[in-house]
């Protein structure tokens, strides 16, 4: 290595999760970026240690089995390198369904990503509903209770706090919109809300179309 | 019949239920997408056990590049579901489906398997079952894809040939072309399916079992493999490519965690140790190099499209590839700052090949270093040609604790003919001392690997005519291991009894066995390579069921005239050779390596005229003038 050590930038990427990365989990979500970045062959900054990792982090998690039209991560860049040429270079090695919107250069100081998410929205597509079931009135229900006990992974928790705003997009096709808690450690799902509902959340699309971050 | 879009709506609502739903929708980068109806020949490429194992599959990797190549042609993937998605999957009415367009296999020309190990035997039967075909390949009609495999376990193809049409023996990458041509060819001439099982049988290299009749004497071994048609070799040889072609370097990529992650390169095909126990080393030869340029450049080419951290040297003998030194050297400087792994397997047991790896050093963050003697007396060595001395192997071993390496890794394997408890004791001795150079050059934190497998008298080779030890045997042997090796700076690892009965039967088995498969699989055995999902029991009972004897096939010294299951397929070594081989062995006599001198195992006359047209330095097996002039 050499003794002049590089610029450090720090690259805020927008980016879109498609359908063939629906099933993919955020752990190995970390190991597609990490190619993705060799295969750009971008100056990216390591993190020391014994087996260095690339320093890229996501925002939040997406749930396995959403897509996502507005994913948010921090890249760091040991090297100068233009955003117009990042966005590039990422999308000619991106795999299909990830597509790179938008790279900003943000100052190394700005707290880690993940502690500022506030809230993350989603738009949820019914492919189906029971007959005879009446979506605004269980949605109108649903926001009116005061609390919604339920268990995820034999832990109870309640789901109510959670939920910041629900609302019926459209009845045909049935359509909802939702914006949720996605802080640290208080994180909505929105295949628990339309559990909460009475529906089949693998009768639904959800795609994350947003996510809400605190002033920095 | 579903269509793909049914499919693939109907696999939304499953896969949020299955473990690693990642494993079954396909998409990866590099996949190839081909629309479907502007090929002729559609051709599934089946890894018969999960997606995590199947992906990295070098010989399936070569065949998907080598077919998407052709304008004419497409190859799709599938694997083995785990069995909570093969549930969900039967309970759905889902049939097993090619991962890239979501075609259920059964609307493919083609479906090839590969057979790299005989465990795999069960998950064939069940993947040919949830495609919803006939198990049996006198039960398919012309409605039905051609069903073919290959691979390592081919080579003795007989337990597999009622449920398979048309097996390749040998290399896969010209003989796939002349397979999909001539599939082709009979689609247009519209003759019946036999006419199919002719024109494939004219290949070389391939067996169409339905062509040739097998019969018995009354104590149940062969009387007589015959072909019943004029069209069936006898022998079948298997094939060779004269020269290996460009590597593949368009790796697919998963999007989920599997267990090979990296870009395989095989630097050298074949090889010339003649270790006696190795079926690798008799079935691949002759030795094959690609040159060093070759292999850099794709590197380069596999780094750009894959972006993988992991580089896999492939070879049966790192050590012998000519120009080794040369290739460490110049990967190492290319690669140093790339933070990439480079390993390199099958190191000779000698001082250079820890300096080869400390030039790979930078390359190669952590692990141990690992080096097979295989046997740990003299005498078990020059009775299986492992040419080394324990003084040279702790040598090595001083010179990789003395480098740093706290781990040195051992490979063991117990049950060679005539060993004696003696001889497993030694092993315990070695390792023993092995560690004892570790503490004297490195201290406590010295470590020893010892993974000790039972062997496996395989076909082709020269101990094929011999027994498996019995289970009790092997028992008592672990069981020395085990008590030896006991303390916290050793790891020993064993191979369970009854998984090397397992695979004893299968590998050394004839076409009866068929009905054995077919009955464990009825009996629910499937993924019999997962030690949690292997049971024994079901084996035997399905033995007992198809009243067949396990031990009749593992546990008795063959004749040297018996006609073995294997006999009518040839790999160009000389069963005279195998027959010389064994007695040597039973004398102890060493038979060196033959690269620098040939000792006419039989590959050059089997094939003289592939030989005559290749240039010398592409095989590491002399010219042939030059062996006539001899
Ligand atoms: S033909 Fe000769 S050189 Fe070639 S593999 Fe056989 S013995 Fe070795």
């Amino acid at each position: 290595m050499s003794d002049q050590a590089p610029s450090l930038h720090r690259i805020r990427l927008h980016y879109t999760r498609a359908k063939e990365l629906r099933y993919v989990s955020t752990l190995d979500m970390q190991l597609v970026w990490e190619r993705t970045l060799r295969r750009a062959r971008l100056p990216v900054a390591f993190t020391q240690g014994f087996t260095p990792r690339v320093r890229f982090h996501m925002a939040c998690a997406l749930p396995l089995g959403f897509t996502s039209t507005d994913e948010v991560a921090d890249l760091w860049l040991a090297g100068d390198a233009g955003t117009a040429e990042v966005v590039e270079k990422l999308n000619a090695a991106a795999p299909p369904g990830l597509v790179v919107k938008e790279a900003v250069e943000i100052p190394l100081s700005l707290p880690a990503l993940q502690t500022r998410v506030e809230y993350a929205e989603y738009s949820v597509l019914l492919s189906e509903v029971p007959d005879g079931f009446d979506l605004p009135a269980s949605v109108e229900k649903l926001l009116r209770a005061q609390s919604l006990p339920r268990t995820r992974r034999e832990k109870a928790y309640d789901l109510r706090p959670l939920i910041d705003r629900l609302e019926v997009v459209s009845s045909t096709p049935p359509e909802l919109w939702m914006r949720l808690s996605a802080r640290e450690g208080a994180t909505g799902r929105a295949d628990e809300v339309l559990l909460a509902l009475g529906l089949d959340p693998t009768a639904a699309r959800i795609e994350r179309t947003r996510l809400v971050f605190k002033e920095d | 019949m579903r269509n793909a879009e049914q499919i693939e709506r109907q696999l939304d609502r499953i896969l949020l239920k299955v473990q690693k739903p990642g494993r079954y929708v396909g998409g990866e980068l590099n996949q190839v997408l081909k629309p479907w109806d502007e090929v002729k020949t559609h051709v599934a490429l089946v890894f018969p056990d999960l997606y995590d194992l199947g992906l990295a599959n070098l010989g399936l990797a070569i065949l998907y590049d080598q077919i998407n190549a052709r304008p004419d042609a497409l190859a799709e993937r599938a694997y083995a579901p785990w069995i909570d998605m093969e549930a969900e999957m039967r309970r759905a009415g889902i049939p097993l489906y090619g991962l890239e367009s979501k075609t259920p296999l059964a609307g493919f020309d083609i479906i090839g398997f590969t057979l790299p190990y005989e465990s795999l035997y069960t998950n064939v039967l069940n993947l040919l079952d949830l495609a919803g075909l006939p198990l049996l390949s006198s039960e398919r009609d012309a409605r039905h894809p051609l069903v073919i495999a290959g691979g390592h376990a081919a080579f003795n193809p007989e337990p597999m040939s009622r449920f398979i049409d048309a097996l390749v023996i040998g290399e896969g990458e010209e003989v796939i072309h002349e397979i999909i041509n001539t599939h082709q060819a009979w689609k247009a001439s519209g003759e019946p399916r036999e006419d199919l099982w002719i024109r494939l049988a004219r290949l070389p290299g391939v067996y169409v079992p339905c062509l040739y009749e097998v019969s018995y004497h009354p104590d149940g071994t062969l009387s007589g493999i015959q072909p019943t048609h004029p069209a069936a070799a006898l022998p079948v040889l298997k094939r060779v490519v004269a020269q290996l072609p460009p590597p593949v370097t368009r790796f697919l990529v998963p999007s989920i965690d599997i267990v090979h992650n990296r870009i395989a390169i095989e630097i050298m095909r074949g090889c010339t140790r003649g270790c006696r126990f190795c079926q690798a080393g008799m079935v691949t030869r002759p030795v094959r190099e690609r040159p060093v340029d070759e292999i850099l450049t794709a590197i380069d080419d596999a780094l750009l499209h894959t972006g993988y951290e992991e580089i896999a040297l492939l070879s049966l003998s790192s050590s012998d590839y000519t120009n080794i030194k040369g290739l460490v050297e110049a990967v190492s400087s290319r690669y140093r700052d790339q933070k990439l792994t480079v390993s390199l397997p099958s190191l000779r047991i000698e001082s250079f090949s820890v300096e080869l790896m400390e030039g790979l050093r930078e390359l190669r963050p952590g692990g141990g270093f690992t080096i097979a003697p295989e046997a740990a007396t003299e005498r078990m060595r020059q009775i299986i040609n492992k040419g080394i001395t324990s003084e040279q192997l702790l040598e090595t071993v001083r010179a990789i604790y003395s480098h740093g390496w706290l781990t040195v890794k051992l490979y063991f394997m117990i049950g060679h003919p005539e060993e004696t408890l003696d001889d497993v004791q030694a092993i315990v001795d070695l390792c023993q001392a092995v560690l004892a150079e570790g503490r004297r050059i490195c201290g406590g934190r010295a470590r020893v690997h010892a993974g000790v497998s039972t062997f496996i008298p395989k076909a082709h080779t020269p101990f094929q005519w011999v027994a498996c030890d019995s289970v009790e045997q092997i028992h008592a042997k672990q069981d020395i291991l085990r008590k030896g090796l006991r303390h916290s700076s050793f790891k020993l690892t064993w191979v369970d009894p009854a998984v090397t009965m397992h695979e004893a039967w299968l590998s050394r088995g004839d076409r009866r066995i068929g009905a054995v498969i077919q009955r464990a699989w009825q009996l629910g055995a499937k993924f019999d390579a997962w030690q949690d999902q292997f049971h024994a029991e079901t084996w035997l009972r399905a033995f007992a069921d198809v009243g067949l004897d396990p031990d009749f096939y593992s546990h008795r010294m063959r004749a040297q005239d018996e006609v073995l299951p294997w006999a009518h397929i040839s790999t160009a070594v000389r069963t005279t050779y195998l027959k010389e081989e064994l007695r040597r062995s039973q004398q102890g006599i060493l038979r060196a390596d033959c690269r620098d001198h040939c000792v006419a195992c039989g590959i050059l006359p089997g094939f003289n005229e592939l030989r005559m047209n290749t240039p010398p330095e592409a095989w590491k097996c002399p010219p042939v003038s030059q062996v006539k002039a001899r």
